[in-house]
């Protein structure tokens, strides 16, 4: 018997559910090559889901579904909500291009977006390991169709097989270091997870073999050093409206799988899985940056300075827990969760513009091709500088407040070794402005190419779209303090449930 | 709205606007609404020396509202007699700018306005913030602005400029940026910077925040070793961006000293000044040395900054009345004066596309009324008396006797490289005869010229013969922070 509140907390991913077969269906009926019944009947969908999300986010409940194997909480809902909007951005972004590429055809790449978009939220209210894995490899099946989606394109299916090989790597990793925890604590729930370990009635040692595992797996998932190979290729190697599709919203879902494996399940271990943050952080700061300076194509350098990103949102989840004081963690998972949403944004704007500048036979995804963009056209340079100071850190813009929270929180520790950590983050930033600088330098002090000058001709509801999402890095770099609060209640419903 | 919000706002509005509306084909009218705009963000400012009250060392026109509530961040703004001046000037220095711009740029006019604007709304903003976080986000924003300046309207090597510009700077304010958040989580979650000044810290933790603040303000300022990006930033920047630049950003880290390094580590200020006085001592005459050799004008003038950026430097840490207030009345002078400076060579350069000295010489047969006013600020720049250069190097050098014959002698024979070099470079550039066609064909400077030199001539001249109004505006707040100083913090 089945209560009512399961399903209810489930009423978006059926209606996700319902609709992608729905819209595979239709598309049969759809002659357009750019398939603006099926688009507009997607974006419907979506919308609907985020405005689903958002309500049960506002309502501010916890609670749980199916004998605990989902949990509805206003992280999860928020989450959710963003991941919805994003892939909805995605879409209206990614459409010229695919049209133009002929990747329309048949209607797959919205069904799988959909798709994709389930396991994002499968992953995102997982309550349970088991759940929480299906939801990562509905997500990661969806994205190795998505990249070979140019199946005639040689390097769109090498990027691929790679993802595919390192992905099924990680989840077999994952998957390893989940059932070392089953058998070490017998339950796949959480809560019972946590519980158990607190008790401290479990074996340690198999309780970090088998998180040395999981962390791999997730690392793999954030593309964090020393498990981010496979990034670089996949970005450059992917049809660009793919590459955002993987790049924007799925970052959301693996932030909240962090939590929920990592501060929800595993908060007694949090000094063992610390040290392995703070390592693959210092690595991920470290190569990101400095590998994104050699690069001259722009799908590539955004690649790595993703790594570089994730190096500084893991700063933040490592820096909840001091000498299992837990005094710190709302502050520290909160700027995490606030590092992850701008980091998003302004993902969406720089590859947003990489999408719109592209032409039919011309991917216009090297940093040359940018040059004299502000020539062409003030308002694709200006929301393309935006992004770009925005991920170098730079006030007023909303990257800056997210390095700042994470350092705070750092910070607030009062550790030496932490304070070293910072001073470590902001000059590896300093090397990140550089790269980030370039582009902007291109776009304004270089001169357009001959065979670049041409007029850029997007869809209006593309640009506009632009428009407001350059807006809104600036807009929420001047007032963040709404964002902010948002990610630090939803953090807190998560401690304050911690074991319950 | 408060004062100082309008003061800060009102460019960056009119900033915002231009970008909006402009376009190359409407250059005239972006021309106009530009300067209308600086003219405007300047009367704004001028209800703030009316209003302000003497004999009080107190944060004046206050305003507090809370920002993010998430760190405890507060919109919280407040002028007191150190900073007052500098608020005026940058407005002013703006109007001058606009001008000094009209034809010489042609290209993206709006842009090129539009940065200015804003630039001026933002360093306003640094020196009118109280909270921390406030100040910092100014203080990195105006790279934004001056980064674009350099790399668009800058000259053949633009970039590697703007380059140095942008990440000179930003390594020594990342550096803040660590000290500003210990600063926070140190007083139990408040960027507030006058509670800073009271909070108790050891001597390790004020030796390693007064580091911290020296790395921003020291570059920014700049201090030698830390110069070399300044003369080949100036080099290459356009002539406005150069005149803000000397004018108003290298005032940005003086002013942190003054804010931050003095009162919040009193006791490492002290116990570092030898070095301060060392490091300002070799650029008021090291560099000082190094301006007489060169060949391109900018340059020289560049150098000439350094140098005179020394006497402030040195002035703060000498830790009396006279120096200190000194200090502040020679960044005000060297704001006008250097503006001034750059703005001559840009007359020049705009006729002869050139800044080498050698491709001048006798310029004052061709533009007799242009070669009267760099004679004016010629003067200004060697501190003849009368003059605002000679007010603030009078008084600092005063102090410096006060603390020590010697480094005030050090410091006075600054007076006679800066002769040397500034009446060496007229010498060859105005006087004498003429040496080219380029020179002969030099046509005197038009009204537009000439009123914007005038506006700085009577600057120069006023502050000269009648600084007043400048030092009475001063002395409460350089006397009470002085006190602060004079009180040790560790517990």
């Amino acid at each position: 018997m089945i209560d009512k509140l399961s399903w209810i907390a489930v009423y978006p991913e059926i209606v996700l559910l319902v609709m992608a077969c729905l819209i595979a269906l239709v598309d049969l009926g759809v002659k357009t090559p750019r398939r603006t019944g099926t688009y507009v009947l997607t974006l419907l969908t979506l919308a609907v889901v985020a405005v689903m999300e958002a309500s049960y986010a506002l309502d501010g409940q916890t609670f749980y579904g199916f004998g605990k194997m989902v949990v509805v909480d206003p992280m999860g809902s928020w989450l959710k909500c963003f991941s919805s909007i994003t892939l909805m951005v995605t879409m209206v972004y990614g459409r010229p291009y695919a049209s133009d590429r002929d990747m329309l055809r048949g209607g797959e790449f919205f069904t799988l977006s959909l798709f994709a978009l389930l396991g994002m939220f499968v992953m995102i209210s997982g309550h349970n390991f088991l759940v929480l894995y299906m939801g990562l490899e509905l997500l990661t099946l969806c994205s190795y169709a998505l990249v070979a989606l140019r199946r005639d394109n040689a390097t769109a299916t090498e990027a691929a097989m790679k993802y595919f090989v390192l992905g099924a790597l990680a989840s077999g990793f994952l998957l390893y270091g989940l059932s070392m925890l089953y058998g070490a604590t017998g339950s796949l729930d959480i809560n019972e997870v946590f519980n158990a370990i607190a008790s401290r009635q479990v074996k340690h040692q198999v309780l970090v073999f088998g998180l040395v595992f999981i962390v791999a797996g997730l690392a793999f998932k954030l593309g964090a050093v020393p498990f981010h190979m496979w990034l670089p290729d996949v970005y450059h190697g992917a049809p660009t409206a793919v590459t955002l599709l993987i790049g924007g919203a799925p970052q959301l879902a693996a932030f909240a799988m962090c939590i929920r494996l990592l501060v929800e399940g595993l908060l007694p271990l949090a000094i063992d899985w610390q040290q392995m943050l703070a390592l693959m952080a210092i690595g991920s700061l470290l190569i990101g940056n400095l590998a994104a300076v050699a690069q001259s194509n722009l799908k590539r350098m955004l690649a790595f300075s993703t790594i570089s990103q994730m190096g500084f949102l893991l700063l933040g989840l490592l820096a909840g827990v001091v000498n299992g004081n837990q005094m710190n963690t709302e502050s520290a998972y909160g700027a995490a969760m606030f590092y992850a949403l701008t980091y998003v944004l302004t993902t969406l704007g720089a590859f947003g513009i990489i999408l719109l500048l592209a032409r039919a036979g011309h991917e216009s995804d090297e940093i040359t091709d940018l040059a004299g963009l502000n020539q062409r056209s003030p308002l694709y340079a200006g929301v393309m500088a935006m992004a770009m100071f925005s991920l170098a850190g730079l006030p007023p813009l909303v990257g800056f407040y997210a390095k700042l929270g994470v350092l705070q929180a750092l910070m607030s520790s009062g550790q030496t070794s932490y304070l070293v950590l910072s001073v470590f983050a902001v000059m590896m930033s300093l090397i990140g402005s550089f790269y980030y600088l370039r582009v902007v330098k291109v776009m304004y002090f270089d001169a357009p190419h001959n065979d670049n000058s041409q007029p850029i001709s997007a869809p209006a509801d593309a640009r506009i779209v632009l428009a407001i999402n350059g807006a809104l890095i600036l807009v929420l770099g001047i007032f963040p303090g709404g964002l902010m609060t948002l990610c630090n209640q939803a953090i807190s419903s998560i401690v304050n449930s911690l074991g319950t | 709205m408060g004062l100082l919000s309008l003061a800060i706002w009102t460019p960056i509005i009119f900033g915002v606007i231009l970008l909006a509306l402009g376009r190359d084909d409407q250059a005239r009218m972006v021309r106009w609404i530009a300067l209308i705009g600086a003219v405007v963000s300047f009367l704004v400012t001028l209800p703030l020396y009316d209003g302000f009250k003497l004999g009080t060392s107190a944060m004046q026109f206050v305003e507090k509202e809370s920002w993010i509530q998430r760190f405890n961040i507060n919109y919280h703004l407040g002028v007191d007699g150190i900073s007052l001046w500098f608020v005026l000037l940058t407005a002013f220095i703006n109007v001058v700018v606009v001008i000094a711009s009209w034809e010489a740029i042609t290209k993206r006019v709006n842009q090129y306005m539009a940065s200015f604007l804003i630039l001026s709304g933002l360093m306003i903003g640094v020196f009118a913030a109280l909270d921390g976080m406030l100040f910092y986000v100014f203080f990195e924003a105006t790279l934004i602005p001056m980064y674009l300046i350099i790399g668009i309207w800058g000259g053949p090597n633009k970039i590697y400029a703007a380059f140095k510009f942008f990440l000179y700077t930003l390594l020594g304010s990342l550096l803040m940026l660590v000290a500003l958040i210990f600063l926070y989580n140190k007083s139990g979650g408040s960027f507030d910077i006058l509670a800073w000044h009271q909070l108790p810290l050891s001597g390790t933790v004020q030796t390693l925040l007064f580091f911290s603040f020296f790395a921003a303000f020291a570059v920014k300022v700049p201090m030698w070793p830390f110069h070399t990006w300044l003369p080949d930033v100036h080099v290459e920047a356009p002539t406005g961006g150069s005149a803000v630049l000397a004018a108003i950003m290298l005032k940005l880290g003086a002013y942190g000293f003054l804010r931050f390094s003095l009162p919040i580590a009193p006791d490492a200020s002290h116990e570092w000044a030898w070095l301060m006085i060392a490091l300002s001592l070799i650029a008021v005459i090291y560099v000082g040395l190094v301006a007489l050799v060169q060949r391109d004008m900018k340059k020289l003038v560049a150098y000439s900054s350094v140098a005179h950026m020394g006497f402030v430097t040195l002035g703060f840490f000498l830790f009396n009345d006279l120096s200190v207030a000194g200090g502040i009345v020679q960044m005000v002078a060297h704001g006008f004066v250097s503006a001034a400076m750059f703005l001559c060579i840009g007359v020049l350069y705009d006729r002869v596309h050139s800044r080498e000295i050698a491709s001048y010489g006798g310029v004052v047969n061709t533009m007799p009324k242009f070669a009267a006013f760099a004679l004016l600020f010629a003067m200004a720049n060697c501190g003849l008396p009368a003059t605002a250069g000679f007010v603030g190097e009078w008084m600092v050098i005063l102090g410096a006797v006060k603390y020590n014959f010697w480094i005030g002698g050090a410091a006075a024979t600054a007076l006679i490289s800066g002769a040397a070099y500034t009446l060496w470079m007229y010498k060859r550039v105005y006087l004498g005869p003429v040496v080219s066609e380029k020179v002969k064909a030099l046509t005197d400077i038009n009204n537009r010229e000439f009123l914007m030199l005038a506006l700085l001539a009577i600057a120069v001249l006023y502050m000269g013969i009648y600084p007043k109004p400048f030092t009475d505006v001063m002395n409460t707040s350089v006397a009470d922070l002085l006190k602060h100083v004079a009180l040790s913090k560790l517990n």
